[in-house]
């Protein structure tokens, strides 16, 4: 069977703009959580969020990706561009390489002001690239046209699991022979006026902190950003000298198709074991999770149960990294494989930061408040969906 | 429509009952009322009333706003009016 391999990344969060900073703001278990700075702020219940502040597009796109492009897609750009650099890979004429970049929400901040003009403000003009800066697949359009790329190239949405479906996704193109290498991650920009006035309908929010797996722990935290990683068959990548970050062991995808928002102790587990199963390694390999995590009562609880049921008496230790940067939607499960190579590369285990008390729903050893060294083989990350919708990546060392 | 009767019609609506077996010492979840449903119940109280409820679904019990059952929410959509008038 053709092996992939992990051989670029790149990222822009709200810990920093790059790997380097953000793999040593996880180490130090810094907390980019913080007051937002946006129009209308007032009016929300929910001011916290970790932004991405300091950004500079100018600094990293062309005068004609500015004027084309939403914030999600500049994320998205910057990350790919990165990873591109890293890996070194040659793209070629060829139709072999793509791109899949998940993102749950698209160009929202395009949309917020499109619908702020038009309907707050009394204009009967939007600007003219509205359509093309919001639209879901625009990020990986983007990447494509930076990079040449003219395989397979397309968005992905699963909600909070789109960033691990398009990694996952991208492995499978890559195993079945439909591509030579792909880009992948997600994009996610979410922190404008609507997109978090939609969320606090739900009243899963904490206008405080993110406290995964706390008996304290109120709702999760919004954050934004992009991470992008090169994937490539892993023959090929050794023949050109390429860097080998990581190994794509196995993947998973499932759905609950039970409800709409709760999370499913039986569908976490089942994914968990379905991709341990590809990746053909017992649980007892597994030196890392990287969990969901998300600071929920429900999904904190469920995923602690799951855990348990698929590992045993002795789960390997667990951390969820979004007490630092976030929920990123659409692109957390891209951002946190930083996290799980950080374990890998670097034997880091990133903490659940913000831990206060322990829960006992929650019987993990969650990596409370300070990273801790170990030597990880074989690293496992969650994502779960609403709509049901779970993923999982395992990653190995090489 | 009094307020107990409107906030009665309401978490029936929620329940897909008849209002007259929403009776006050009655739990949300001895309605049949998830979290989902309980989350669009405080969203149409708020509308019916015009006031912001304090519910955060992480932690129903936190005690800001008392849904342990439908009397102490007709209790505390009252409250909410009588602090809003003053």
């Amino acid at each position: 069977m053709r092996r992939v391999v992990i051989t670029g990344a790149g990222t822009v969060n709200a810990l920093a703009h790059d790997v380097p900073g953000t793999l040593a703001a996880m180490a130090a278990g810094r907390c980019a959580i913080g007051p937002l700075d946006i129009p209308d702020v007032e009016r929300l219940t929910v001011r916290i969020g970790a932004a991405v502040t300091g950004w500079d597009p100018a600094a990293h796109l062309t005068r004609g990706q500015l004027a084309a492009t939403d914030r999600f897609a500049q994320f998205a750009l910057v990350a790919a561009a990165q990873a591109m650099a890293q890996s070194g890979l040659a793209v070629g004429e060829g139709h072999d390489c793509g791109a899949i970049i998940g993102t749950a929400g698209g160009g929202l901040t395009t949309t917020d002001a499109a619908y702020r003009a038009v309907y707050a403000e009394g204009k009967n003009r939007v600007a003219p690239l509205t359509v093309p800066k919001l639209m879901p697949n625009a990020a990986a359009g983007h990447v494509s046209m930076a990079h040449g790329l003219r395989g397979p190239v397309f968005a992905l949405s699963s909600a909070c699991a789109s960033g691990t479906h398009a990694i996952g996704l991208a492995s499978h193109l890559i195993r079945a022979g439909a591509a030579r290498a792909m880009l992948a991650g997600g994009a996610e920009a979410m922190l404008s006026f609507g997109g978090i006035k939609a969320w606090e309908g739900l009243r899963v929010m904490s206008e405080r902190a993110c406290r995964p797996f706390s008996a304290t722990r109120d709702g999760m935290v919004q954050g934004e950003g992009a991470a992008v990683f090169v994937l490539e068959e892993r023959a090929a990548a050794l023949a050109r000298g390429a860097p080998i970050l990581a190994e794509v062991l196995g993947f998973a995808l499932t759905s609950d198709a039970g409800d709409l928002v709760a999370p499913s102790q039986a569908g976490a587990e089942q994914a968990m074991r379905a991709a341990l199963a590809d990746a053909g390694i017992a649980p007892a390999a597994v030196g890392y999770i990287n969990a969901h995590g998300t600071g929920t009562t429900a999904n904190d609880r469920t995923e602690a149960a799951a855990i348990r049921a698929v590992f045993g008496a002795a789960p390997p230790p667990v951390s969820s990294t979004k007490a630092m940067h976030g929920h990123v939607m659409g692109a957390t499960g891209a951002v946190e494989v930083l996290a799980c190579l950080l374990a890998l590369q670097d034997g880091i285990l990133s903490p659940t930061i913000g831990f206060e008390t322990a829960d006992s729903d929650c019987d993990l050893d969650v990596v409370p408040n300070a990273a801790r060294r170990a030597e990880v083989a074989v690293t496992l990350s969650n994502s779960f969906a609403f709509g049901g919708l779970n993923a999982v990546l395992v990653l190995g060392r090489i | 429509m009094q307020l107990r009767d409107k906030v009665i019609s309401i978490i029936a609506e929620k329940a897909v009952l008849d209002p007259s077996d929403v009776t006050l010492d009655a739990s949300l979840a001895s309605l049949g009322v998830d979290s989902l449903a309980m989350v669009e119940a405080i969203f149409a109280m708020e509308e019916a009333f015009d006031i912001s409820i304090p519910f955060n679904a992480n932690d129903p019990a936190e005690g800001r706003f008392d849904i342990s059952t439908v009397g102490s929410i007709v209790a505390a959509v009252e409250d909410l009016l009588a602090q809003k008038v003053t």
